[in-house]
Order: C-alpha cells, then sequence, then structure tokens
C-alpha cells in the first residue's frame, strides 16, 4: 500500500502540540532566560566595582608590568607591559602543554602495548608503572618530583660539571652553552626548513620505489639525516663559527648559557608521567577491543608481531582511542596549572600577580578563560578532524 | 568421487602424538596425523570435540604441549617450535580461512589481499596487485576491490578471505567453518570458490559440516570426539558404513535435519 499525503491533507495538531513549534518556544525561552541573567550580573557586578571604585576596562594591559618572571622564551622585563607578562605566561603554558601532550602520547603509546607484550616481565613492569603513576594525585608527583630535583642535585658551588665543565647539573637547573647569535643561524633555520622538505621527499621516494620493487628503504634514518644534515651543511659554508656562550659561576648562580629550570623539569615530567599511565590505559583497551580474530589473521598470513600491529591492530585501535585520548590532552593542557604548585610562571601565575596588582579580577579572569578555551577548543577540533578521517567505511 | 592414489605423493604435514591442554582440560589426545600433498581432508565432529583447535595447532595459532608438529615447505621439513623463524616460514605456507571472515576493516578489498605480500613477501605493489586482481576475478568479485569489507555481503567477504589467503601463494589451506556464519543462500557460492580450489590440486584441511562437500571433494573424512580422532576414511567407507558408535550418532544427527 502508498501512502501518499498531500500537503493540505496534513492532520491539524494544536499548537502546542506540535513539535517544530514546541522546538522554538523553549529554545527562545532558555535564551531569553540566559540573557537575563547575564545581563544582571554584568550590570551588577559593573555597578559594585564602581562603587568601590576599581577601574574596569582593559586599559591596564599597555601598562608597565613591574614584576620579574623566572623563565621567559620571548625577551621580558619588568619594564614589559602586563599583555607582555601575559603573553609570556601563555606560552610557557603551550611549551610545557604541548611538549607534555607530545611525550605523553609516545610514552604512553610504548607501556600500553608493552602491557600487552607476551614477555612477562615486560608486561609487569608496564603495568605496574599505570598503577603506580595514575593512582596518586598529580599535585603529590610535582611535589615529590621538584623536591628530588632540588634535594637531590648540589647547589650551582658543587656543580655537577659534564662535558668538560661547559655543562652544568644543579638544584638550579641544568646549565648548558648556547652558540652567540650569528647571521648564520638564520640561514641554519632555512637549511632547517630545506632538511624537513627534503625528509618528505625521501619518504614519498622510498614509498615509491618500495611499491615499484618491494624493497623497503630506512627513510626515517635517511629523513632524520636531511633534517639534521643540512643546517649542519649551511653552517659549515657560513664559515662554521664556533663562538659559545659558556655558562660560569659568578657569584650565587651561572651565569652565560642557557638553562633548563628545575621548575619547568618537574613539570613536564609529573603531567607526562601522570598523562601517559592513563594514555597506555587507554591505548591497551584499544587494542583488546578489537575481534581476537583480527591478530590472528594478520599472524596466519605471515606478519610478524610488529607488522601485525603496526599494520592492522593499532591503526583499527586509533578509531577507538581518539576521543579518550582528546580528554587526556585536554587534562594536561589544564593540569599544566597546577604550575603554580613548584612556582613555574605559566599564564595562571602572570595572572595572579597581575590580579593582585591591579585588583581587576573580572578582566583577568576573561582572559585567562579565554586562553584556555581557545586552546582546548582548538584540540578538541583537531581531534574531531582526525577522528573523521580515519573513521571506517560500512555500508 | 573416486579415490585417488596418494600413497606416492609427498607427506606435507605430519602431526605425531600430538598433545594439548587448556589448564585441566585435555582438549587434544594423541593426535597422529599425515596430510599427503593435494589431499583434501574433511574434519567433523560435535561441537567442542577440538577440531578448530587442531587445525590452529597447525600454524601456531594455538601452541601444543608434547608431540610434533612438521610442515614441509619447499621440499624441507620443517618442525614447529616456539623458534619464530620456524613458525614465520611455516605460516606463509598455510593460508588460513576463518568462520568469522576476520577481514581488516580498515583496509580496501585490494589492500586486504596485498598487505602481505608486500609487507611478508616485499613484492612490489604493482606486482601484488596483479596477482590481487587476477584472484577477485577467480572469486568472482573484482568489481569490489575498491571497497571496504563492511560494504559486502557474507558470502563476499568470505570469497574475500580465501582470495586474500592465496594471495601468498599457500601449498596447504586451512577451512575453520568458513560457511558457518553464512545464510544459507551465500553457501554455494564459497562452497563453489573451495569445489574449484580443490581440482587445482591444493591441499586443504577442511572443518566443516556441510556432507555435501565432503562427499563430492575429500579423500579422507575425520571424525573427532573429545580431543581424539575417533575414525576416518574415505568418504563412500565413511558415510556408508561408519565402524564406531559415536561417529553413527553424530552422523545420524546432522544427517536428518
Ligand atoms: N582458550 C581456551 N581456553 C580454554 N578452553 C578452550 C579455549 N579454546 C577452546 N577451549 C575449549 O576447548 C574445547 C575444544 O575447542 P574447539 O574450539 O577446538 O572445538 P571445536 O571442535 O572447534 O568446536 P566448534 O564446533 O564449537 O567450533 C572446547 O571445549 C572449548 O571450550
Ligand atoms: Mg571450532
Amino acid at each position: 500500500m502508498a501512502i501518499a499525503h498531500a500537503p493540505h491533507a496534513k492532520a491539524r495538531v494544536a499548537p502546542w502540540n506540535d513539535p517544530v513549534i514546541r522546538g522554538w518556544f523553549f529554545q527562545i525561552v532558555v535564551v531569553g532566560a540566559v540573557a537575563l541573567l547575564a545581563w544582571y550580573l554584568v550590570s551588577n557586578t559593573l555597578a559594585n566595582l564602581e562603587r568601590q571604585k576599581i577601574a574596569t576596562g582593559f586599559d591596564y594591559l599597555s601598562r608597565e608590568a613591574g614584576f620579574e618572571i623566572g623563565d621567559t622564551l620571548i625577551p621580558y622585563s619588568p619594564a614589559s607591559t602586563y599583555a607582555r607578562a601575559l603573553l609570556v605566561g601563555v606560552l610557557n603554558t603551550l611549551r610545557v602543554a604541548v611538549l607534555g601532550i607530545l611525550l605523553a602520547t609516545i610514552l604512553g603509546t610504548l607501556i600500553g602495548v608493552g602491557r600487552l607484550s607476551p614477555n612477562w616481565l615486560l608486561s609487569r613492569l608496564c603495568e605496574w608503572y599505570v598503577e603506580l603513576f595514575r593512582n596518586v594525585p598529580l599535585l603529590l608527583w610535582l611535589f615529590l618530583i621538584y623536591k628530588v630535583i632540588s634535594d637531590a642535585f648540589p647547589g650551582p658551588r658543587q656543580a655537577i660539571s659534564l662535558l668538560w665543565s661547559s655543562v652544568f647539573l644543579s638544584n638550579r637547573g641544568l646549565y648548558f652553552p648556547v652558540p652567540v647569535a650569528h647571521d648564520v643561524h638564520r640561514w641554519m633555520g632555512v637549511g632547517l626548513l630545506v632538511g624537513i622538505a627534503a625528509a618528505w621527499g625521501i619518504h614519498r621516494w622510498a614509498k615509491a620505489r618500495q611499491a615499484a620493487t618491494g624493497q623497503p628503504f630506512p627513510s626515517i634514518i635517511a629523513g632524520a639525516a636531511a633534517i639534521v644534515g643540512v643546517p649542519i651543511l649551511v653552517w659549515l659554508l657560513g664559515g662554521a663559527p664556533l663562538d659559545f656562550s659558556v655558562p660560569a659561576l659568578k657569584g650565587f648562580n651561572f651565569e652565560g648559557g642557557t638553562v633548563i629550570q628545575p621548575e619547568f623539569t618537574a613539570l613536564l615530567v609529573g603531567l607526562v608521567v601522570y598523562t601517559s599511565a592513563f594514555v597506555a590505559e587507554i591505548v591497551r583497551s584499544g587494542i583488546l577491543a578489537l575481534h581476537k580474530g583480527q591478530s590472528e589473521a594478520a599472524y596466519s598470513l605471515g606478519l610478524t608481531r610488529g607488522q601485525a600491529m603496526r599494520l592492522v591492530l593499532l591503526p583499527q585501535a586509533l578509531r577507538v582511542i581518539v576521543p579518550p585520548m582528546t580528554s587526556q590532552y585536554l587534562n594536561i593542557t589544564k593540569n599544566s596549572s597546577l604550575a603554580i604548585a613548584i612556582g613555574y610562571p605559566d599564564l595562571v601565575a602572570s595572572v595572579n600577580v597581575t590580579i593582585n596588582q591591579t585588583g581587576q579580577a573580572v578582566e583577568n579572569v576573561l582572559i585567562i578563560m579565554a586562553a584556555y578555551l581557545s586552546v582546548s577548543l582548538s584540540i578538541s577540533l583537531f581531534m574531531n578532524w582526525y577522528n573523521r578521517q580515519i573513521a571506517l567505511k560500512e555500508r | 568421487m573416486a579415490v585417488r592414489n596418494l600413497d606416492a605423493a609427498p607427506t606435507v604435514i605430519e602431526l605425531d602424538q600430538v598433545n594439548k591442554w587448556y589448564g585441566q582440560f585435555h582438549v587434544l589426545t594423541d593426535i597422529d596425523l599425515q596430510v599427503k600433498q593435494s589431499e583434501k581432508i574433511v574434519i567433523c565432529g560435535p561441537s567442542g570435540s577440538g577440531k578448530s583447535t587442531l587445525i590452529r595447532c597447525i600454524n601456531r595459532l594455538e601452541e601444543h604441549q608434547a608431540g610434533t608438529i612438521a610442515v614441509s615447505v619447499d621440499g624441507r621439513r620443517i618442525e614447529l617450535t616456539s623458534d619464530v623463524k620456524n613458525v614465520e616460514a611455516i605460516r606463509k605456507e598455510v593460508g588460513m580461512v576463518f568462520q568469522s571472515f576476520n577481514l581488516f576493516p580498515h583496509l580496501t578489498i585490494l589492500d586486504n589481499l596485498t598487505l602481505a605480500p608486500i609487507w611478508v613477501k616485499k613484492m612490489p605493489k604493482k606486482e601484488a596487485e596483479d596477482i590481487a586482481m587476477g584472484l577477485l576475478r577467480r572469486v568472482r568479485i573484482p568489481e569490489q576491490a575498491q571497497k571496504y569489507p563492511g560494504q559486502l555481503s557474507g558470502g563476499q567477504q568470505q570469497r574475500v578471505a580465501i582470495a586474500r589467503a592465496l594471495c601468498m601463494r599457500p601449498q596447504i589451506m586451512l577451512f575453520d567453518e568458513p560457511t558457518s556464519a553464512l545464510d544459507p543462500e551465500m553457501v554455494k557460492e564459497v562452497l563453489d570458490v573451495m569445489i574449484e580450489l580443490a581440482g587445482e590440486g591444493m591441499t586443504m584441511l577442511v572443518v566443516t559440516h556441510e556432507m555435501g562437500f565432503a562427499r563430492s571433494v575429500a579423500d579422507r573424512v575425520i571424525f573427532m570426539d573429545r580431543g581424539e580422532i575417533v575414525e576416518q576414511g574415505p568418504p563412500t567407507e565413511f558415510f556408508a558404513n561408519p565402524r564406531n558408535e559415536r561417529t553413527r550418532t553424530f552422523l545420524s544427527q546432522i544427517l536428518h535435519h
């Protein structure tokens, strides 16, 4: 039986029973309520601030900050503006978050795969790692790691000196020499880009060659050689300038060279070990979620364990792994704000000082929320895009 | 089918007093079995009798604990030990088809077929694809090459699985209930491919309850129960006058429904 409906034959529905009208009604009510609440809060806050003679607006951003920041990626001094102080904080947060995400992914994947190893000792070690690091709060790990770094290593005067007194390890961090700025460095940067392009080319060529002849080519090693080799070549051609700024003890601390500070190290190590334990569990359960037949089919075709893992299991497990992995990446980013507990100058630290000095809490909290929100949303958008790329084709 | 004389053919699989336990459970007991080149063996028996376990021991998806299993590879007798090299050498020669197809869902049909030749045999991609397309034509689905497994019917998926195993040019094929997960109307298309393969001289061990297939293709039918080979013989004899009581009970159950 075919059912043909002419438009006018549609049964009449009372407006309060029509799902479309209902949908609109409730959406308008919700939006209206939210807007009303927001207006009430904002106008109240503004009125209160006015009564207390506290300035509002973002004018303060261009004023001089006047406070010191111990660890900066870009030039900064107390004479810089508040805006720059906040930027230093954002960059420090990004530095620890990006490195943390990279390292936690690599370490977590290795440990997750290791837990599935038929080697009893290896799988037990990986299991203990996971249980140890994920079952103690991150804050405690940060305190512990920071304490170990500052207590286990000697003060600057007794610093452990390595490599003919050019590298110093102390509780002030790891000091090591850096080349003095030179024009050739800019060209080495260009060389690095060329090297990366060459590595990509080698990878393409190696794939084509394997397709044509069946012979695999060690493209990872060759690519790495290109990325490292081209800048070195440029440096040699540029006359191989060998001026280094070497750290040396002056008074109570080192001068010259550059330093990886203990606060940064402690925060990075803490974030990585803690999060990699979760990543390991996500990877392991992603692989376990696959039907056992997948690995059996791969083995029965003659693939080795490693090939089966790389070509058959991990690519499929990715589908299960990516969504919870996104949460872990967001966690690293947000957990990096625990920096304040061990004195690493991240965004929260910059904002805290700024609030104390200017009293403009509302604006600063808005800035910090906007910063975390845009980083988190970027991660989410990227991961969702990636997830769609690897989705399976079903009928 | 007339019983062929296989006595002169070389032995390609040799099981000698093979035993296996799952914990306390004795799943294979004193299995002796010799398979001649291009022999077709059908293995049947009640559920849980150890049929899958037996053929999965031959390519080491399961490990046996006592006795020896040897497979001849290029005329060389290779024994299955914990030596990975031996296991890999044998797996290259032994193809397997599973009840649940086990195609790789993230790869196209063509990539499913070429994966092992490219990575295990280091074959040029073009050559692997030519072989793969030839096999897809043989199993009569060349037009599906660019699709994904999830887009195919069960019967088509199982034919792809057979082609995937054949892509490695194995000398021996193991089938573990290849038609049990299929709708009845798809069983024939898979059996037809297997019959064709048998006609080309492939050595085959097939766990199945398709007694029609056993009658027309098998050189030997093996009946297993509780981990033992209870009875074996050419299909004509096996079906006409089974000697063992357990065989008779089993046959009356599967032939009368
Ligand atoms: N990994 C395992 N651990 C413990 N017992 C197992 C395992 N695999 C199989 N078994 C048991 O071993 C016995 C034989 O299993 P097998 O799969 O070989 O039987 P089968 O003859 O293939 O049965 P079916 O016709 O149901 O496929 C069964 O009783 C099963 O429960
Ligand atoms: Mg079975």
